[in-house]
């Protein structure tokens, strides 16, 4: 199982930054390289001054939903960032900025939280996504 | 069959984290661990029995047990 896990994250939102990160961290623990790419409001929501704010979930959470993820984290659930943190423990994931997005959101990488590995662009992330599938989210 | 806590060299107390916290932290311990030693994981997330079984077979060490007492899954590790 070498081939890595390559996700592209887009959304901003904290169930789709969860599911991405639950993802990584299986895939992590087997062993297999994670390469994260940071895209638009994804890449807004590694701002080390609002990481651990409240992002909002997906228009098709609706209330009920957001009732869900709320007891969810009551009872106890890690979030997206800590999930991440302790992925990072097990070695093998890198996360990455898009350059391009840097730009849009106009900010330095002295602005992302310590998660995040570097800026890099699509060509260098492609050739570190190899044979690997890349999934958007 | 069911196992003690004294069998184990390590425990990893799963208990009340959800999916994929079990193996994630019991996958960060492995990395330090001597080959041979035992580790004995309690969690309560029902998706880790699958995830538990298939992490070992993945990553080579052997799933001792699986047991169920209750709520509480347990699961006996050694390191290859």
């Amino acid at each position: 199982m070498d081939a890595p896990l390559n996700l592209v994250l887009f959304s901003g939102t904290d169930d789709r930054l969860n599911a991405a990160a639950v993802l990584a961290a299986g895939a992590a623990a087997l062993g297999r390289p994670v390469n994260v790419f940071l895209q638009y409001w994804a890449l807004d929501a590694f701002r080390a001054d609002r990481i651990g704010a409240d992002h909002g979930l997906a228009p098709e959470a609706g209330e009920a939903g957001r009732r869900a993820v709320d007891a969810l984290r009551e009872a106890g659930q890690v979030t997206w960032a800590d999930t991440l943190r302790q992925v990072k423990g097990l070695g093998g994931i890198d996360i990455q900025a898009c350059s391009l997005s840097m730009d849009l959101l106009h900010i330095t990488e002295a602005d992302l939280d310590p998660l995040v590995d570097g800026v890099e662009g699509v060509t260098a992330f492609y050739l570190n996504a190899g044979d690997g599938p890349v999934t958007f989210i | 069959m069911t196992i003690t806590t004294t069998t184990a060299d390590e425990i990893v107390d799963a208990r009340g984290l959800s999916c994929p916290m079990p193996i994630v932290k019991t996958a960060t311990l492995f990395r330090t661990l001597e080959a041979g030693k035992t580790v004995e994981v309690l969690a309560t997330d029902p998706g880790s029995v699958k995830d538990f079984a298939a992490w070992a077979r993945s990553t080579g060490n052997q799933l001792i047990a699986s047991t169920q007492e209750g709520s509480v899954y347990r699961f006996l590790i050694q390191k290859s």
